[in-house]
């Protein structure tokens, strides 16, 4: 095709979505802050950010210190700072909403400080409390188990990693679009992260197939699991094996590990099936890959996405086409799909239902985002509800000194600034029962 | 329509607000572009006798809240070219704008006929008054000029009959603020026969200190100085200056060109409430440019006639009657903070400002559906402003005078003032 995107322009696609805040910015946003008291916005961050603090240090130009403010409660607020929905989150919260409707840009200045300190400072921030002699294993690279090694290896613990991928980050390195996340920035943060010390990571360790959970427990004096939302829900349709239909998950770790995006393989025409974030961050890097037409089809109507306002928005921008009230019906394909159908639903006695009415879109790709699921087999022993791990208020499993967080246990919110709280929180969980047991012994 | 035409110390102009004498006055071309923009006068920048001084690279500090400018100071002296240069440039413009003042602004030595010969020769140019600069506090005071004149009342009146004995023009004596009581300063300049006087010049200041240099801003190569600070900080300064001269019973009758942060047709208004007669800016044109003087000027009509005034004069000194001793205060007056629940944003900044700093007054409670209310405990509240100072909400807080039933009653009178038992 005459029109395809040369290779420059495709790399240009997936260069920062938000460009960084420059120093003048960074002034001149920073003082519309009020300095409230006990802020709204600290309530709405899931880590609970000092965020007038951070702001007010920004302004006295102790920007270092601003950064330490943010990475004390969330040592991932660089990634949080890109990826985090803030307009549902801080700035949603933000009291000018009432008075102006434009909030202070919370996220933008949170990674002006943390950018700043992670590019200028030689020393990590944070130092290692006494070595207390206690060991523990986190299984999962990810938010939830590198927060969790972060703040055990702080309060003293030696933290092992076991991690499945030959890669640390879990989905900030595979499952974030690439224009959130530019220049390597997962591996500068597990740098960043690693340079605590007292935390190793030993890569290509999966539960279930080379690592055992007997094995961590008899070994480490606690255990953590944070191993997300390892597989994928299939929509039970016949051809769903065809080439040209993958899952979006797939898809969209396919654009991070590729450094030339000119390189990823996509097709023309673009069906995206699902409503979440993912299922924008697959669409919209389509797109921006050079496919011709992208649809995004969702069975249920633009309220009910769970993608947020800004994403949607920023599909549509973007040229993605997005039809409602439409379900998959069947894949047309020979060994490659062609072709799919849908029929369309509406809501019938408060419940989804399908018309008569059926159409067919063009597809040489098929994009699965119907949601991530828990790989249970893995976790044999430990309670299941809704296909989450089941976890106390400490975050420990049905196995005592088994704890977890993040994905794969039920926290409400599916996001990264909840998996790093979960990771966090149960550092300090583990940390009390080692205390506990010691002051038992005593 | 409200005219803006007074007359200061007997000169006629178009509006109050003239330029002060400094660097946006030094020059034909500045002046000629401060006219064309509007500006009723200017005070030529300070001369003194040959040899013209030398000025150093780097002369202006700033001090800034936030990102915004609160002030500036400078280490420049008077003009640094010849004497003669200025004295044919203002011949030329006072020809070329005759409806417009030029004030001559001079500075000498504490010597009878340096004070005269310079007087003599500016007057000669056709200005329509004389400034006596008795004000710079850095440079020309190490030289025996400047403040170092006008910190002495005694020279102050003297230096201002010297000039007054050999023009007939009218003299205005600028006044330094950096004294300890500025009617000595007044006084003594209306002693010495001045036509009106002239406050403030800049205070005495050290704007920052480079931390990299260790050294003072503005730094000369690795050594800074203090300099004259301006800018709207000192107008809180300077219209407390202009109000003790105006209410004082000796020196209330003197015309009064007022100087110290004006920047806007409000501070204007109220330095004229206070008794000015006129007004001097710098600071604001240095920082946006002579353009600002469209919308003192538009500004001011608009609010006189508001408020129905159809000259300077009707709201001259205004505020000067209400300006009185703290021993004359009501201090049974009562009045309370009212927070206006619908226009507040629910920052709490007035709750903290009260309950770490005042008087522990504004509840704050957070409902089940998180909605923050902060209100105001009237018992507890002693009506000190803060909250309405620092809420960022336009007219959220509103303090109300409350009716406790207690009649007028001031220090002087009150039972609790050891003097009264005497």
């Amino acid at each position: 095709m005459s029109n395809t995107p040369d290779k420059t322009e495709i790399n240009n696609n997936f260069s920062d979505l938000h460009k960084p805040f420059n120093l003048q910015q960074a002034i001149v946003e920073s003082a519309r802050c009020l300095y409230c008291y006990d802020a709204p916005c600290i309530q709405a961050c899931p880590t609970s950010i000092d965020i007038p603090t951070f702001i007010h240090q920004i302004r006295t130009e102790n920007v270092k210190g601003s950064a330490t403010t943010i990475l004390s409660q969330n040592i991932m607020g660089g990634t949080c700072a890109r990826v985090c929905p803030t307009e549902v989150l801080c700035e949603e919260a933000c009291v000018l909403n009432e008075e102006i409707e434009q909030p202070v840009e919370i996220g933008q200045l949170q990674r002006y400080a943390v950018d700043h300190l992670i590019k200028t400072s030689t020393t990590h921030p944070f130092e290692r409390a006494e070595p207390t002699g206690k060991s523990i294993a986190i299984v999962g690279a990810g938010p939830a188990g590198l927060s969790c090694a972060h703040r055990a290896s702080m309060l003293g613990h030696d933290v092992t990693v076991y991690e499945a991928k030959e890669k640390s980050g879990g989905l900030n390195e595979f499952g974030l679009a690439a224009y959130k996340m530019v220049d390597d920035y997962a591996q500068k943060e597990t740098k960043f992260i690693m340079d605590l010390g007292g935390i190793k990571i030993i890569h290509n360790q999966k539960l279930g197939d080379n690592l055992h959970l007997e094995n961590l427990q008899n070994n480490y004096d606690a255990v953590f699991i944070g191993v997300g939302l390892n597989s994928t829900w299939s929509l039970d349709l016949e051809n769903e094996d065809a080439e040209g239909v993958l899952d979006a998950v797939q898809f969209i770790e396919a654009i991070r590990q590729t450094e030339d995006k000119s390189q990823v393989e996509v097709g023309n025409d673009v069906v995206v099936i699902g409503a979440g974030n993912t299922a924008i961050d697959a669409a919209v890097q389509a797109k921006r890959l050079g496919a011709e037409n992208v649809t995004l089809v969702y069975r249920r109507g633009e309220e009910q996405m769970s993608a947020t306002q800004f994403e949607v928005d920023l599909a549509r921008i973007n040229g993605v086409n997005i039809k409602l009230w439409s379900a998959p019906k069947h894949i047309i394909a020979d060994e490659h799909v062609a072709q799919i159908e849908f029929v369309k639903t509406k809501i019938e006695k408060g419940k989804l239902v399908e018309t008569i009415f059926t159409y067919k879109l063009e597809a040489d790709m098929v994009l699965k985002a119907i949601g991530q699921k828990l790989e249970i087999e893995d976790l044999k022993g430990i309670d299941i509800e809704g296909g989450k791990i089941v976890v106390d208020e400490n975050y420990q499993s049905s196995i005592k000194g088994v704890y977890a967080g993040g994905d794969a246990i039920d926290c409400g919110e599916d996001l990264t600034v909840q998996a790093v709280e979960d990771g966090k929180q149960a550092a300090h969980a583990i940390d009390n029962m080692f205390n506990y047991e010691k002051g038992g012994e005593e | 329509m409200a005219t803006l035409k007074c007359n200061i110390a007997g000169i006629e102009s178009i509006n109050p607000f003239w330029l002060a004498s400094a660097p946006p006055t030094d020059k034909y071309i500045n002046v000629v572009r401060a006219f064309e923009a509007g500006w009723g006068g200017v005070v030529w920048k300070t001369l003194g006798e040959d040899p013209a001084v030398v000025n150093v690279s780097s002369r202006y500090g700033v001090h800034k809240n936030r990102d915004n400018i609160v002030g500036i100071n400078n280490i420049e002296l008077i003009s640094d070219r010849p004497l003669q240069t200025n004295l044919d440039e203002i011949v030329r413009v006072r020809k070329e704008w005759p409806d417009r003042v030029i004030i001559g602004s001079m500075m000498a030595v504490i010597e009878e006929r340096a004070w005269k010969e310079l007087a003599i020769k500016i007057a000669e140019t056709g200005v329509q008054g004389i400034e006596l600069n008795l004000g710079c506090p850095h440079g020309m005071c190490e030289r025996g000029m400047g403040s170092a004149i006008g910190q002495v009342p005694e020279m102050i009146e003297k230096v201002t009959r010297w000039v007054k004995e050999v023009v007939d023009i009218p003299v205005f004596t600028k006044l330094t603020p950096n004294i300890t009581n500025i009617l000595w300063s007044a006084e003594a300049a209306q002693k010495g026969g001045c036509d009106a006087v002239a406050l403030i010049n800049t205070v005495n200041s050290i704007t920052s200190v480079d931390l990299d240099l260790m050294a003072p801003t503005p730094t000369v190569g690795d050594k800074g100085t203090h300099g004259g600070y301006c800018g709207t900080a000192v107008k809180p300064i300077a219209l407390n200056m202009v109000a003790e001269i105006a209410r004082n019973p000796e020196s209330k009758d003197l015309n009064i060109s007022a100087i110290g942060g004006i920047e806007t047709w409000k501070d204007a208004a109220e330095f004229i409430a206070l008794g000015a007669a006129g007004l001097q800016v710098c600071t604001a044109a240095m920082l946006y440019g002579f353009r600002i003087v469209d919308d003192m000027i538009a500004g001011l009509t608009n609010w006189m006639d508001e408020k129905g005034y159809q000259t300077i004069d009707d709201f001259r000194g205004k505020a000067v009657g209400n300006t009185i001793d703290w021993n004359n205060l009501d201090m049974n007056f009562d009045t309370k903070a009212l927070i206006d629940q619908d226009s507040c944003i629910e920052c709490g900044r007035c709750h903290i400002a009260c309950e770490d700093t005042s008087h522990q007054a504004i509840t704050f409670d957070v409902s089940d559906d998180d909605k923050r209310t902060f209100t105001v405990i009237d018992d507890e509240c002693v009506g000190c402003n803060l909250c309405q100072i620092v809420c960022p909400v336009p007219e959220c807080i509103d303090m109300v005078p409350v009716d406790n039933g207690l009649e007028y009653m001031n220090w002087t009178n009150n039972p609790l003032n050891p003097m009264n038992n005497s």
